[in-house]
């Protein structure tokens, strides 16, 4: 088994006029590569209506809903994460009911505020009551603001994570940008962050330091915007831990911090 | 038969990357099945005088039929037609010139002077846009990346002159090419280190619109671990010969006017 625990999907009312080549394709390589499970999330709009990493509460339905009828229609390769922004409390309570009472496995919180930021307790308490993981955009050691995000750096979701002890968190796509060592020294010791290894970022000596700081047992597989760089990362872990330990990042650990019977064969 | 035209040795000054042996090269050349590597010299890309480096990767691929040394040239720096002279009959397939890191205009006259003078020769010029994602670098190390206005100039400064450029993503290798005739885009080869596959399909689509010819197989390791560009192909939909073209005969095409003579 193989789970990619960060993936996206696009839809008919996102900007690209290819969203279903995108989609096709994802599955399609992921046929390829052995993915049996796609944990997915939709980030409102896509910037069409509202700003992707600010989507507004009609984009957020909108993509959650379509989101909901792709698990449907693929039950057995599709998975769902809802994203909520946090600056619509109430909103963004209510959407996580409806998405989980719907099947949703998880929370998907982006950069519409930061991680340590108060409005977020509310919906780590939400998750911590429906035992569901939170998947949360990071850029790697951010030492400044950049424009259409308010990102967070691993040192302020682990100050989330510390008061949320209950509640498990993914660090999003080390690869994904920026510095990840970094990273890895900030949550090392915070046992309920686990890492997600997609992203573009195929650094030598990101795995293995990954390995050194986390262990095998807090590391998840995922790819993000680039299989390829997925599939690569697998192949070299292939050298790096014993057959046992690759299970762990394969699906074992994914399989533990989301709900029961979240996966085939669970 | 598999051949990296962007491989490095040496020690990178910015982070602790491991693998920046020989040894540990060629392990990692076994592991993905690659045959072949051309080697460029990581810790003088950033030295005062780059071609300081060369002597002992020329020493390093004397000692490896699996190696060919990329040899680097400083066109700002006196001498260095006697370093790039030197270049063919010491077996390199290419020199390369890190314009960014050398602190030259990429778009400069002692850059045109070097590639008028590898087209000369009939050596391919190699320059890398970036060797690590912007977002990432170490607060010194604050070289600019490689313009696609600069290539783009490049190519047209001499119509004999051939350039690999490795590191490139989608967008800049589709500004260069179509801001190109066909004529200086047809000098161009790009590695496919950086360019992005499955969902996004940018190597696919760029293998549609600007051909399969214009792309070698290339890794950036141990920069980058080297699964990658093997993963990316894997995942590609290519008949047996356009695979082998784009793993080793484009590169070797490329390579063949310098292959030969010193080896």
């Amino acid at each position: 088994m193989l789970i990619d625990v960060h993936a996206h999907f696009l839809h008919d009312r996102s900007p690209r006029a290819d969203w279903r080549e995108r989609n096709a394709s994802r599955l399609r390589a992921g046929e390829r590569v052995g993915i049996t499970v796609h944990v997915a999330s939709i980030l409102g709009s896509w910037g069409a209506t509202s700003p992707i990493y600010f989507p507004s509460p009609p984009d957020i339905e909108y993509g959650n809903s379509f989101l909901l009828q792709l698990q449907r229609s693929d039950p057995a390769r599709i998975r769902g994460y809802a994203t909520v922004n946090p600056n619509f409390q109430q909103h963004a309570l209510g959407e996580l009911r409806r998405c989980l009472d719907a099947g949703m496995i998880g929370i998907k919180l982006a950069a519409s505020r930061r991680a340590d930021d108060r409005l977020l307790d509310p919906i780590c308490a939400l998750a911590g009551e429906r035992r569901v993981p939170v998947l949360h955009h990071i850029w790697q050691h951010r030492r400044r603001d950049y424009p259409g995000q308010e990102a967070s750096d691993a040192v302020e979701l682990g100050r989330l994570a510390a008061r949320h002890p209950r509640v498990n968190f993914l660090l999003a796509h080390i690869g994904g940008g920026g510095d990840w060592l970094h990273s890895l020294a900030a949550v090392r010791h915070q046992a309920n962050i686990y890492v997600d290894l997609s992203g573009s970022g195929v650094d030598g000596g990101m795995l293995e330091a990954c390995l050194e700081e986390v262990g095998p047992e807090r590391l998840v597989w995922g790819c993000d915007l680039t299989i390829d760089t997925g599939w690569a990362k697998l192949r070299y872990l292939e050298q790096l831990v014993s057959p046992a330990e690759l299970e762990l990042i394969r699906w074992q650990n994914a399989a533990r911090i989301f709900p029961p019977s979240a996966f085939p064969n669970d | 038969m598999r051949i990296d035209v962007n491989a490095f040795v040496g020690a990178y000054p910015f982070r602790k990357v491991p693998g920046t042996s020989v040894e540990t090269l060629l392990r990692a050349m076994d592991r993905v099945a690659i045959d072949e590597a051309w080697i460029s010299h990581l810790p003088s890309v950033f030295w005062r005088d780059p071609a300081a480096g060369n002597s002992w990767l020329y020493e390093t691929a004397e000692r490896s039929d699996r190696l060919r040394a990329i040899p680097a040239i400083h066109p700002g720096l006196p001498g260095w037609e006697d370093t790039l002279h030197a270049a063919p009959s010491s077996g390199a397939p290419a020199v390369r010139c890190d314009a960014v890191y050398y602190g030259l205009d990429a778009s400069g006259s002692e850059i045109r002077s070097l590639a008028a003078a590898c087209a000369g020769l009939g050596i391919p010029l190699l320059q890398a846009v970036r060797l690590e994602d912007a977002r990432q670098r170490h607060p010194h190390d604050r070289a600019g990346e490689l313009a696609a206005a600069s290539v783009r100039m490049l190519i047209r400064s001499d119509p004999k002159v051939r350039l690999i450029i490795t590191h490139a993503d989608r967008g800049f290798i589709e500004e260069v090419h179509f801001g190109s005739t066909p004529e200086e885009a047809a000098r161009i080869w790009w590695d496919i280190s950086w360019i992005w596959g499955p969902p996004e399909d940018h190597l696919e689509t760029l293998m549609t619109t600007i051909g399969t010819e214009r792309f070698v197989f290339g890794t950036g390791q141990p920069l980058r671990i080297p699964e990658t560009s093997v993963a990316k192909l894997d995942l590609l939909e290519l008949s047996a010969d356009t695979r082998q073209r784009i793993e080793s005969g484009n590169a070797r095409a490329l390579g063949s006017a310098m292959s030969g003579s010193a080896r």
